[in-house]
């Protein structure tokens, strides 16, 4: 990313850490975020991957530290508080109901409403016309009327997605986006990515598949034993250093 | 911030779903709803008084009878819940209606002061508008229910008790109240506003029985409510996957009590409509009535795993049980017969729908 120093980062992690009693999950994490920008966060199970995740999403507070989004200090305490600044989260279960239609799913919580005296009713046509645009931005073949039971891994991955762009989030958060579809889905998903990107979104995205990282990621970070032990540009670094930072072999870069 | 479009979206891999493939063309409900055509050409053609307006009334007055609390019922199976307390319900809300409407007629209690005194002649009179009794005695009997409909949504949505149980135990608890209160006898509309509720509970209206009229209006409700709210897509949601709906944002907590407080007052009108017809409201009114309303949910397309239901498929079982026991008189078959084959319909529309989305 060019001129990468005089772009505020939308996201921006000074020293935090978190203890869950006795058990220290995270220690002095710092991290920066860029719009635009797509970072892979990596690490073995239990390495502090998710609680990182979670206190960026607002499911747990830190214990120390401060994090500032787009160059203000937020404090969440509720998932919704981070989602109303503009902070969304792709579940790696996608959290979709299945008997509902695509645009139903996509609008799910903060549904279109038009007002008939004292009772609000649905804007189903503005929903779809609207559910539709998205799709049509992330380029992917689902029709917003179709129930999502009916959908292949990268419809019901695009239709996750196409949640988050609803609020014109700026940074969203994948969780294992590609860890239960197939190959050719993978490459939808990565695309989605792309998509984001190319829209000034910020993307973080967690995985445990390298080739994925590889493929879509500007800069990898990765955790081990609740630290952040590396945070370097991809074209800096290999899938075997990856490998050896994550497991311990190399202790930092 | 709106994204331009560079081209507008082609669906070169992904098909149009057939127009029978989806709606109600693909849900147990339609397929029902066929059987039930079916069952009314072959019985206008086994017995001739099926179609006579006699017959028809009575039959529509019937399924009236239960349809208003299935309809109650489908809200709780579509969340993935379930109420066992509807029957129970029925009887107590009946009982403390037709109690309090006695109470308030007699001239010389606390409360009946208020509402009635006793003329020179020795005959009761009003002190207010008339029909005054008859909305207090209701709004009573249905303050029960939403009571209890209360407690059953707490259980289940804040203390997270199992649906099963909590209503299991509030069949329990709300029928032991009933004896509790009538003492075990049970308790009989009266006073001045008694013509009224009989009206209003089973007369007619331009040849239409008022139940009937009741349940139509609510039935509208309810699928204006489920499909065209954002109430009723969150009932939807919850029923699909719970988690995801409170990830996304949903009250699930509020939604669930909504839904069984639903449940309850629909019940609990299904019950003064019932006591309305009996003229009392005994103790052991609408026993085992849960039974007949969740199987006529069932029966019209109401998955029990939830996300799946509405208001066509709750009035759909109904007509079918009640037509299926009206043929059986009819057709002169012993009655006892009529329970073996409800539990073969529910089996077997349960196992259509099964087979039709195996093979989709």
């Amino acid at each position: 990313m060019a001129g990468e120093a005089t772009i505020e980062p939308v996201l921006e992690l000074t020293g935090i850490g978190k203890e869950f009693g006795a058990i220290r999950a995270l220690h002095e994490v710092d991290l920066q975020v860029f719009p635009g920008e797509v970072v892979g966060l990596m690490g073995d199970n239990g390495a502090g991957k998710s609680t990182l995740v979670k206190i960026i999403a607002g499911n747990f507070r830190p214990s120390h530290g401060e994090i500032r989004f787009a160059g203000n200090a937020v404090h969440f305490s509720r998932p919704i508080d981070a989602r109303g600044v503009g902070i969304e989260v792709v579940y790696q279960d996608l959290a979709l109901s299945d008997n509902l239609t695509a645009a139903a799913n996509v609008f799910l919580g903060r549904e279109l409403k038009r007002k008939f005296g004292p009772i609000a009713l649905l804007d189903h046509k503005a929903m779809a016309a609207r559910a539709l645009e998205l799709f049509g931005e992330l380029r992917s073949e689902t029709r917003p009327d179709d129930l999502v039971k009916q959908m292949s891994g990268g419809q019901r991955q695009a239709v996750a997605i196409a949640r988050t762009r609803l609020s014109n989030a700026r940074l969203v958060m994948m969780d294992e986006p590609t860890a239960a579809i197939s190959v050719r889905q993978v490459e939808q998903v990565l695309g989605l990515i792309h998509r984001l990107k190319e829209q000034g979104v910020a993307v973080m995205l967690i995985s445990h598949r390298m080739p994925d990282v590889f493929a879509v990621c500007d800069r990898v970070v990765v955790m081990r034993r609740g630290e952040k032990r590396a945070d370097k540009p991809i074209h800096q670094t290999s899938p075997e250093e990856i490998t050896a930072l994550i497991t311990g072999a190399k202790e930092a870069a | 911030m709106a994204m331009p479009l560079e081209s507008p979206i082609s669906f070169t891999n992904v098909g149009q779903i057939r127009w029978w493939q989806r709606g109600i063309f693909a849900s147990q409900t339609g397929y029902v709803l066929l059987a039930l055509a079916v069952l009314l050409v072959i019985m206008h053609f086994a017995s001739p008084y099926f179609f006579t307006e006699g017959n028809m009334q009575n039959v529509a007055k019937n399924f009236s009878f239960i349809a208003i609390a299935t309809l109650g019922v489908t809200f709780v199976i579509i969340t993935g819940g379930i109420d066992l307390s509807v029957g129970s319900m029925m009887c107590f809300s009946a009982m403390i209606t037709s109690m309090v409407m006695t109470e308030l007629s007699a001239p010389g209690s606390p409360a009946g002061s208020l509402f009635v005194h006793m003329a020179a002649d020795g005959k009761t009179v009003l002190a207010n508008v008339p029909g005054l009794i008859l909305v207090v005695s209701i709004l009573a009997g249905l303050g029960v229910a939403l009571i209890a409909g209360l407690v059953n949504g707490f259980c289940i949505a804040v203390l997270g008790l199992s649906p099963f149980v909590t209503t299991l135990g509030m069949l329990s608890i709300v029928r032991g109240l009933g004896y509790v209160a009538s003492n075990g006898r049970g308790s009989f509309p009266g006073g001045p506003d008694a013509d009224y509720f009989y009206a209003a509970t089973s007369g007619d209206v331009l040849g239409l029985p008022v139940p009937f009229i009741y349940l139509v209006i609510l039935a509208l409700a309810m699928a204006v409510v489920l499909h065209h709210t954002s109430f009723g897509r969150h009932v939807f949601a919850l029923g699909g996957n719970e988690k995801a709906a409170e990830l996304t944002g949903i009250p699930v907590v509020r939604v669930k009590i909504e839904v069984y407080v639903i449940c309850a007052l629909a019940a609990g009108l299904q019950g003064i409509i019932i006591s309305g017809w009996l003229g009392s409201a005994p103790a052991n009114m609408a026993t085992s009535y849960e039974l007949n309303v969740i199987a006529a949910a069932v029966i019209g397309g109401a998955n029990l795993a939830g996300g799946i239901g509405g208001p066509l498929g709750a009035i759909v079982g109904c007509v079918l049980l009640e037509v299926i026991r009206n043929g059986l008189v009819l057709a002169q078959v012993s009655s006892y017969w009529q329970q073996t084959l409800v539990g073969v319909i529910i089996i077997l529309a349960v196992l259509v729908d099964r087979i039709r989305s195996r093979m989709t």
